[in-house]
């Protein structure tokens, strides 16, 4: 049914706002000033391009239905005029000019970075997003966190299919938020429309953004630049609070890390690694050496009977904390804290039949990456 | 044994006709054959390319992973793109070149003819190199037509190299056959065919075989560059060693511009060669057209960063190639506004080269539209690597470049085969191609708009229902093409015999030669006797 309704309003080619909204057939104005004029610098163009569509369009069509031999039309002669060409050359050439002020105008305030009042840095990974709170001693990573089930059709499609993470980026509304983007391995990009915000995410390289967002609420957006195999499963989604809750929010996510700290002291046991070990490989090893630990073949190594594994205990663990340089093969010792670490390596030590029965502990970990 | 030619011209016994077998395709070094093996080559191209397409459209028609897997979807997304540009469009229009541009400017054959069977025999072993890839451990190149560094580098799967040697040898020919075809042009007009008389469709080919001299060699220089960081240790594209991912893009898309002109150029002309005789006038505009496609040639140079927009370009680089690219839009306009003026008071009809011909004017209109809207730097934050933007690039070389070759291919057809093809079949599959593109490509605007990034094997629920339209019209217009190459056998085995003229306002120097066209033409260059500037009547 829906399908016919929007094949129907696409064979009519109605293009009103209205419908537009309500069957997404638009831009969204968004929730900043910036993004609001992008929406009207976006609705101005479209407009020019319609209305220089119908006059061409029009006298095509006209000729097409009134100069056709078939109806007895006789061919004129004519077939140059350099005042013609003249006219139709300086219309456009008008009409541009009046068109590069406004967007000229936006341009430069998308550029101005100045005076923001927070600054949070954006690391692209393969294919995750890190976000870090510049002075704020805060620093997560966000992942897909829709099930593999869904995407697999195994389980229906929840609402926000694709477009859903475990930790979003939390914003507060109404104070100017700069954004540094860099990335971890290949070139990202991160798209928030809801903020007409889209900047790349380059290796090496630091590029600014800002935004100021004024509407409370959750926005989604996805990665903008192809980034290999998972590049379809890198959502983003921006969490915006009122101001006061914001700071109520910061000073708690402060506090979880330090709940995290202690955690690595406790004496953890195989089963208690293993079941915690199984969620971290899910979120974080999985897109590569799948779910099964067979890897794909050419590309990713597989883990199940993994020589490595088996046989050098130390090379394993080397290779989790420290990554492969010159391959997909992140450092994780910077992204995930002691007890995931311990978690998922004991878990791949263990799943799939690799059954060496060892286990490797939090304090372990702590004691190799102590400098 | 002589054939009944050879006993009719004994002086030409030696020349008059092909050799016989496998080694007249080998060895030929006759315009025609060598139009011909091009012309079938990206015939051939095109099923290939369309069938990823389709393996493409199939994955997207619902939601969730159904056919193939991520790694697999994005192999079939650059294998598309590489095969389409480099080995559909580009050949095609190499291929109508070496059939038209001779018999247009009076001239026996190419100037360089055991060059130009050099420059086709390189295309089938360089794309038996890159389709092979897909058989290879780590799959074909899976980073898009554009192939960004570093993925493109030090993530890609091992295959690049080849990827990189196929790509050296596409370009080699493509230098070839450009130097051939300036040449010809320059060389061997017949006497009295100044160069404000050619056709525009040898014009918009002369303007791009400068484009190609000029750009190929930056493609070659990119892909050496990767090779050396894959291979030999350099750091061109690593920023850890000192270099700069962007300079990949900035040198890409100084060869990549230009090359989407090389890609419509000589669509432009053969339209302006089809809608003449069809609407029995003059073509309007002659020397304006000339000088609206030097101007995009040019042009074409200075805005390779609207490609860019997002990389963190300084606000003056921003601001640059944002007023550069709007500029564009003016002789592109003026080239539009011709071809409306001479449909219009003309005596119109319609048969399938003209329906190709004015549904290019439209849709590549649309196609232009939207890339005015992408040049405006602010929106472009929005559109950009959307579906938008697939949308964009598809209108203007699907119903663009792709309908103005099918245009040109039914156009000329009868001269080369001396039959008519079926009209009824022809009206047909323009009809089917026509909705199918549309249903295809322009639901991409919305899905674009709405929000779904492009190059992604799965997508929100919101964007289903449009996917799935554009699915169906992917199917459409693939399977269409069936009837397209249905059509060309049926022509090529037999038909209504055309007589010279083949079209009842057609002229042009090509059209005063019998149908189908003899072995070898204007061995004695033609008079020239028009007074008046062609590109048509």
């Amino acid at each position: 049914m829906r399908l016919t309704i929007a094949a129907t309003c696409l064979s009519l080619g109605c293009f009103s706002e209205g419908v537009a909204a309500e069957w997404r057939l638009n831009l969204q104005p968004g929730i900043s000033e910036i993004s609001r004029s992008v929406f009207d610098l976006h609705m101005l163009i479209f407009y020019i391009c319609v209305a220089i569509a119908v006059v061409v369009f029009g006298v095509m069509l006209w000729s097409i239905i009134y100069h056709r031999k078939s109806k007895g039309a006789q061919a004129q002669h004519f077939h140059e005029s350099t005042l013609v060409e003249i006219i139709w050359t300086l219309i456009p050439f008008v009409i541009l000019i009046a068109m590069a002020f406004p967007a000229s105008k936006t341009l430069i305030e998308m550029y101005d970075t100045r005076d923001s009042e927070l600054t949070v840095q954006i690391t692209g990974y393969q294919w995750k997003w890190r976000y870090q709170y510049v002075g704020e001693e805060l620093d997560f990573f966000s992942v897909l966190s829709t099930p593999a089930e869904q995407i697999s059709n195994q389980q229906p499609k929840g609402e926000h299919y694709l477009l859903e993470v475990d930790k979003p980026l939390v914003l507060p509304a109404n104070r100017k938020v700069r954004f540094l983007l860099t990335s971890n391995d290949v070139i990202h990009s991160w798209w928030l429309p809801a903020l007409a915000v889209k900047k790349d995410a380059i290796p090496g390289f630091i590029n600014e953004a800002w935004a100021q967002p004024q509407q409370p609420g959750l926005y989604r957006g996805q990665c903008a630049e192809l980034c290999g195999k998972d590049h379809g499963f890198m959502p983003i989604v921006v969490e915006v609070l009122a101001e006061t809750e914001f700071d109520l929010w910061l000073a708690a996510a402060k506090a979880v890390k330090s709940d995290a700290a202690q955690a690595a002291q406790r004496a953890w046991t195989l089963e208690a690694l293993l079941a915690r070990g199984e969620s971290v490989y899910k979120l974080q090893c999985a897109g590569c050496h799948q779910a099964e630990g067979t890897g794909i073949a050419g590309v990713f190594p597989a883990l199940k009977d993994s020589p490595l594994i088996l046989t050098d205990r130390e090379g394993h663990i080397r290779t989790v904390l420290h990554g492969k340089p010159g391959t997909s093969m992140q450092a994780f010792a910077k992204q995930l804290d002691s007890v995931d670490l311990a978690a998922v390596i004991t878990y791949e030590r263990n799943a799939w039949g690799n059954n060496s029965g060892d286990s490797v502990s939090p304090q372990e970990i702590q004691t190799l990456l102590r400098p | 044994m002589q054939t009944p030619d050879q006993v009719l011209n004994p002086v030409n016994h030696n020349h008059s006709g092909p050799a016989p077998g496998l080694m007249r395709w080998l060895l030929t070094t006759n315009h025609k054959d060598i139009g011909s093996l091009y012309l079938l080559f990206s015939l051939l191209m095109l099923l290939i390319g369309g069938s990823m397409a389709l393996v493409i459209r199939a994955e997207l028609f619902q939601p969730g992973l159904q056919l193939v897997r991520p790694e697999f979807f994005n192999q079939m997304t650059t294998m598309h793109g590489l095969i389409m540009v480099f080995g559909a469009v580009m050949p095609a229009f190499v291929g109508l070149a070496n059939w038209m541009i001779p018999m247009m400017v009076g001239a026996p054959d190419m100037a360089l003819p055991r060059m130009n069977n050099w420059s086709f025999w390189i295309l089938p072993f360089a794309f038996s190199m890159m389709l092979s890839t897909l058989f290879m451990e780590g799959g074909a190149p899976n980073f898009g037509w554009t192939f960004y560094a570093p993925l493109s580098t030090t993530y890609a799967p091992p295959s690049v190299t080849y990827f990189i040697f196929a790509v050296h040898m596409m370009g080699i020919s493509s230098i070839m056959g450009a130097i051939n075809i300036i040449a010809t042009i320059l060389n061997l007009r017949a006497p009295g065919m100044t160069m404000m008389k050619l056709p525009l469709f040898v014009w918009t080919w002369l303007i791009t075989a400068f484009l190609l001299i000029a750009v190929m060699p930056v493609l070659a220089g990119v892909v050496t560059m990767m090779l050396m960081d894959i291979h030999f240790g350099t750091s061109f594209f690593d920023a850890a060693g000192g270099g700069d991912p962007v300079l990949f893009q900035h040198v890409f898309w100084f060869f990549g511009h230009p090359e989407v002109y090389i890609m419509i150029l000589p669509a432009f002309g053969i339209v302006s060669q089809i809608i003449p005789t069809f609407a029995r006038k003059r073509l309007f505009g002659y020397v304006s057209m000339v000088w609206a496609t030097s101007s995009i040639a040019i042009l074409s140079f200075i805005v390779w960063a609207h490609h860019m927009f997002t990389v963190g370009l300084p606000l003056a680089g921003e601001m640059f190639f944002m007023f550069s690219t709007m500029l564009i839009a003016v002789p592109t306009g003026v080239k539009v506004f011709n071809w409306v003026a001479t449909m219009f008071r003309g005596s119109m009809t319609f048969e399938t080269p003209m329906l190709f011909s004015i549904a290019f004017v439209v849709l590549f209109t649309i196609g232009g539209l939207s890339g005015l809207m992408l040049a405006i730097a602010p929106a472009d934050f929005q559109y950009h690597d959307t579906y938008f933007v697939v949308a964009h690039f598809h209108y203007v070389l699907v119903p663009g470049a792709l309908f103005a070759i099918m245009a040109g291919v039914y156009y000329w057809l009868p001269k080369w085969s001396g039959h008519y093809y079926d009209e009824t079949l022809g009206k047909v599959h323009f009809w089917l191609s026509f909705v199918g593109v549309n249903l295809t490509f322009f639901p991409m605007h919305f899905i674009g708009l709405a929000g779904m990034p492009r190059r992604i094997p799965d997508y929100a629920l919101q964007f289903a229902d449009f996917n799935m339209v554009a699915s169906i019209g992917a199917f459409i217009f693939g399977f269409s093409q069936l009837l397209f190459v249905y059509n060309l056998i049926r022509c090529a085995r037999g038909g209504e015999r055309a007589d010279a003229r083949v079209w009842e306002a057609a002229e042009g120097l090509e059209w005063t030669l019998p149908s189908p066209a003899p072995y070898h033409t204007f061995s004695e260059p033609p008079a020239i006797d028009q007074p008046m500037p062609q590109g048509g009547r």
